[in-house]
Formats: C-alpha cells, structure tokens, sequence
C-alpha cells in the first residue's frame, strides 16, 4: 500500500547506512534477560571482527547482570534477522553477512535470567 | 401587536452565527476553495446533515470562557500566595507533572494547530465551527496548563523547558510523533484520529490519571485546571462521536476507509497511553485506581458500549485490541522498569516503590506483579542499596512506528519480548509489535522518516557522540538536579527540607522500604 496523499509522496529513509559516517547500526537482544528493557542499538565498525564486537561491545553493555559473567557468548546460539546463524569470529562483520540494522540473538543455555521472570 | 424581541432565539442565533456564515460560492470552485477535502477517498454527500448537539456560538463561547479563566487564575494567584506545593503528598508526585508538561501540554498545541487547519479544509460551515473552537480550547489548554504548573517549576527541578525539551529528548518523540503523524493526515483521518480516537475513546485514560491523580494528591492548582477544561472535553468528546457517526452516515464507501483509521488509532493511542499507565501506577504517591482497573471501565466497558453501537455502520472493534487488553497487566510496569534503567536522560526522576505501593500492586496485579515484577525492583533495590544504582548505559532499540523503545512481551507470553522485523526497499526496519509493523506495510512512506531519537544520537545530529553530552547540551537537562535517581536527588532533599526532616533518617527509610 501507499501513502494516500496530495502529490507525489516520496522521501528518504532517514537512516540509510551513508547517515551514520562510515559506522552501521546492530541490534542485539539477549532472551529471557528483560533487565535490558529492550534489544541494545548499537553503533558499530563493519570492519570490526565479530569477536572483537563481543568484547567490546556486548560484554560491557551485559555486564551489570548476573548472567552475564557466567555467560559463553561466543559459544552461544545465534540468530542473524531471526535464521540460525553461526559466527565467524575472527571475520569482520560485514564479511559475517551482518548488514546495517540487522539484529542479532543469543541464546545463552541455562542462562534464563533472574527469579524464573526471564528477568 | 406583538414587538418582536431584539433577542434572537439560540435556535437563530446558531444558524446566523454558523451555518449563515457560509455561502455557495459563485466566482470560484469550490473544489478550488476546499482542496483538501477529497483525496482521502472520503465521500461527503450532504453536509447540512451535520449536527452540533452543543449549538455553541462564538459570541456565548468567549463569554463562557472568560468566565472559567478568571476562576481558574484567582485560584492559581491563591495557590502560589499559600505555597501550595509545600501542600502535595510528597515531591515525588511533581515527576507526573514534568511528564504532563513535556509530554502532553506540546499536544495540546499540536492539536490547536491541527484543528485550526482542519477548521478550514471543511466545506461544511458546522463541521469548520466546531473545529475552529476545538482549535482555540486547544490553545487556551496548552496556556493555562503551562501556568498551572509554572509555580512548581520555582520549586521543584526539570520543567524549566518544556517545548524545547518535546522536540528532542528521546521518549518525547513518543507523543510527538502521534501527533505529527495525525497533522500530516488529511482533514478526516485527523478528525478520526484526534476527534474520535483520542479525544472520544481514550481520553479519560489521560485526564482521569492526571486530573483525579492532582486532587488525590493534593495540587490544588492542576486539578483546577482540570474544571476548567471539563466542559470543553464533553464537547470534544460529542464533536468525536458525531465526527464519525457523520462520516459513516454519509457513505458506504466511507466505511473501510475509517475502519482502518480506528484500527491505526487507536493503537497509536494505546501506545502513547503506555506512558500514563506507568505515571499513574508509580508515579502518584496516593493513587487513584490501577491501570489495569482504568482500561477495564473506560476501554473494555465504554468502548465495549461504543462500539457495539457502532456495529450498525458496519464497524467493528479496533484490531489488536485484544493485545491491548492483555498488556493490562504488564505495561505498566514494563515502562517504569524502562524509564527506571534510562533515568540518565530523563528530565524526571525515578525509583523503586516503597513496601506499601508494591503491596498494592500485589493486590491490583494478582497474576503478574509478585511472578514477574517484583522480583525486579527486589534486585534492583539490593543492588541499589549496595551502591549499584541499575542504569543501563548501552542505547535502546527503539519502534519505527510508535518509537517507544521495542520492549514490550508477546500477548500470553510475558517473558517474550514482541518484536517485527521487515525489509522495504533494501532498508531493514524494526517494530514492537504486529501493530506497528501493520501500520507500517500500509503507509511505509511515511514511516521511513521516522526521526528516531538513538539513531539521531549515533549520525551525530544531537550535539555530541556520549550520552552526557546529548542529554545537557541538546536536551537542556541539568546533569545531577533533572535526572537520576530520587532517593538523595535535590528534589528530595528540597521535599525534606519543607517537611522540617533531614535527609538522613528519609533516605534510610526509602532504603529499608525498598529492601
């Protein structure tokens, strides 16, 4: 469907991957940890290896959770836009197929947060 | 023989003052004169069958309203003379102020710059009547609701810039987006939007929490403001009912046209209220009645009511008011858990809810409070209490449609967190819901501007790439007074100061509450 409008209704998307100065957006939700209210935005390398990604970026963002020491991410189950995914973590993530705004999963098992709430 | 009077009858006086004012215009088209009116497909056949049952005049209007202004500013002069803050339950009832100021005083401006333009897409001169007088209530709403709290912003931190703050801070671009979505609309989904939607169906869900929260807790001077504007809500709300009833009376084809308008609407509504459902069960220290008590008399019964008195135009409920119906018990509790971790960057503040307001919760929320939300703010305390505030300090994902960030659960399924995702012309978009993601497929144009406050912050529009930055530089939060935590905030200590109590002993109950 379309927008029913008054003339030619066109426009950009506002967040096309050339508005963010060379880095690109990832998501990354963490099931069953709800104390993140939300999937993390994240702004991120292409060129970053997907490991790097994890250390740097996921385990401080994770950190103040008490799964999260416990937590074997990159021996976890993945998801890339919700298909099963396996990471190669030595490669970039671009080269990982991981494209501006895709959203990452992990599935840490035995990790299903606080109190049985997915919390 | 009789003298007739000078006096004309209000029957006269109307269609003098109204429907009198129009004319058939002979040197122009009208099409050329209306131009707005047709291209959202809507077919209006005879635009004398609109009925005003308020029959308002301009000339019984301004004297009507002066009358209620000069009431309501000798109560506010009388509030602010007796220092009637020092007068509230308790400081932290002010943070359902700040959010009523930045969140929706904007609207009712919006909504004054909304109708005043519908008001003149009309050809119908009733239907351009009332629109022009909804435009002007708007505006004098925004005015004296902006007064009625301007005393408490020489108390009490984070309402010092209000507009300013609407246009930029991140969970603001939650209502403002509602309603910049509604203005860009044509004349009818505007009306079916704000008129029927918002102002018929869900309003008592916005004012009965603030307005019933203001008396309930001791603000003389907002629940006066909330007499005030009470007789123009009633004609809001008949000019919502009659707007629809209009439009469906005038054609059938009208009918799915405004059937998926309610369906928009009244998520988009349902969404925005998600920000009230969490004022009303954390934020007012005495509370009037649960969320989840307040959807089930004014969505469940009245819009039951409603829209079973709609079914002979062939309309039936809003899609996805069944999910709307079960969030009853989560999302009040899902929003204050997300204000409470993003506290950094909001002009208010938040905590963890004493001993009593979580028992109370217990009781308003059997199923859901003790399973899954207690447990939060009982970890969450601890770790407080052993000098670990919770902040979450990595940016949120946030709706494409309703920019709320995506952290709602699946209908049935409280620990799942409901999320969409789709592709539309190689761009990958993002939902917090099947909703949203709807509203999306059918008009993605309009969609793919969306002005999403985290992605602004990471292209590095905002004044600066750190949170700290963006929040004092571009939001005009002041870092350590508007933010954070309550406990121990210069609000609090302010509030402890009033009461004659020191900070120590108030913060060590707060602690003991808390754990």
């Amino acid at each position: 469907m379309s927008v029913n409008a008054l003339y030619d209704y066109k426009f950009e998307p506002r967040d096309k991957v050339e508005n963010f100065n060379g880095m690109q957006l990832l998501y990354v939700l963490w099931p069953n940890h709800l104390m993140f209210c939300s999937p993390f935005a994240l702004l991120v390398k292409p060129d970053m290896t997907f490991g790097t990604m994890v250390e740097e970026i996921l385990k401080p963002a994770t950190a103040p959770h008490p799964d999260a020491a416990k937590a074997d991410f990159l021996g976890a189950q993945w998801l890339l836009n919700d298909e099963p995914f396996t990471p190669d973590v030595n490669a970039s993530l671009k080269d990982n197929g991981i494209d501006h705004k895709s959203m990452l999963t992990v599935t840490t098992p035995g990790l299903n947060g606080l109190a049985g709430a997915g919390f | 023989m009789a003298v007739k009077s000078k006096k004309l009858n209000l029957k006269d006086k109307y269609q003098y003052l109204t429907r009198d004012m129009a004319w058939e215009p002979t040197y122009q088209k009208k099409k050329d004169i209306f131009p707005d009116e047709d291209f959202e497909g809507i077919k209006i056949t005879d635009w004398s069958q609109w009925e005003d049952p308020f029959r308002l005049t301009m000339d019984a209007y301004w004297k009507y309203q002066a009358e209620k202004e000069k009431k309501l500013y000798a109560i506010f002069d009388a509030f602010a003379q007796n220092n009637g803050h020092q007068n509230i339950s308790d400081a932290r009832y002010v943070n359902a102020l700040k959010l009523f100021l930045t969140g929706v005083s904007p609207l009712e401006h919006a909504a004054f710059q909304g109708y005043a333009k519908v008001g003149r897409q009309f050809s119908g001169a009733g239907a351009r009547v009332a629109c022009q007088m909804q435009a002007i209530d708007e505006l004098r709403h925004s005015q004296t609701q902006q007064h009625a709290m301007s005393h408490y912003n020489k108390h009490f931190n984070g309402l010092h810039d209000a507009a300013y703050m609407h246009d930029r801070v991140w969970f603001l671009s939650v209502p403002k987006s509602f309603f910049d979505d509604a203005r860009s609309a044509g004349p009818f989904e505007f009306l079916t939007a704000i008129s029927f939607s918002f102002e018929y169906v869900l309003t008592n869900l916005l004012f009965v929490p603030f307005m019933s929260g203001a008396a309930y807790n001791g603000d003389m001077a907002t629940v006066t403001f909330g007499f005030s504007a009470q007789s123009d809500e009633a004609r809001h709300m008949t000019l919502g009912l009659e707007v629809i009833k209009f439009i469906l009376e005038q054609h059938e084809d009208n009918v799915p046209i405004v059937q998926r308008w309610i369906d928009k609407w009244f998520w988009r509504g349902f969404r925005l209220l998600s920000l009230v459902s969490m004022m009303m069960d954390y934020m007012l220290p005495n509370k009037v009645m649960s969320w989840s008590e307040a959807w089930e008399v004014y969505y469940e019964q009245n819009g039951g009511a409603l829209f079973k008195d709609l079914e002979r135009y062939g309309i039936r409920p809003p899609k996805y008011q069944d999910v709307a119906n079960d969030a009853k018990h989560h999302i009040s509790h899902q929003l204050w858990g997300t204000f409470y971790q993003y506290s950094q960057a909001t002009n208010f503040h938040t905590w963890i809810p004493g001993k009593d307001e979580m028992d109370w919760m217990s009781e308003k929320y059997p199923e859901t409070f003790d399973k899954y939300y207690r447990p939060r703010y009982e970890h969450w305390a601890k770790e407080h209490a052993e000098g670990r505030r919770f902040y979450n300090n990595t940016l949120p994902q946030l709706c494409q449609v309703c920019q709320v960030p995506t952290l709602f659960t699946e209908m049935g399924e409280p620990t799942k967190l409901s999320h969409r995702q789709m592709k539309y012309e190689g761009e990958r978009y993002h939902f917090c819901s099947e909703a949203c993601c709807d509203i999306f497929k059918h008009e993605p144009e309009k969609y793919v501007q969306a002005w999403l406050p985290v992605h602004q912050i990471y292209q590095g529009n905002c004044e600066g790439g750190d949170v700290e930055t963006v929040v004092q530089k571009y939001y005009h939060i002041n870092i350590g007074e508007d933010n954070f935590e309550y406990v121990g905030s210069p609000d609090h200590k302010r509030w402890l100061s009033i009461k004659g109590k020191s900070s120590d002993d108030k913060t060590e109950r707060a602690k003991r509450d808390a754990a």
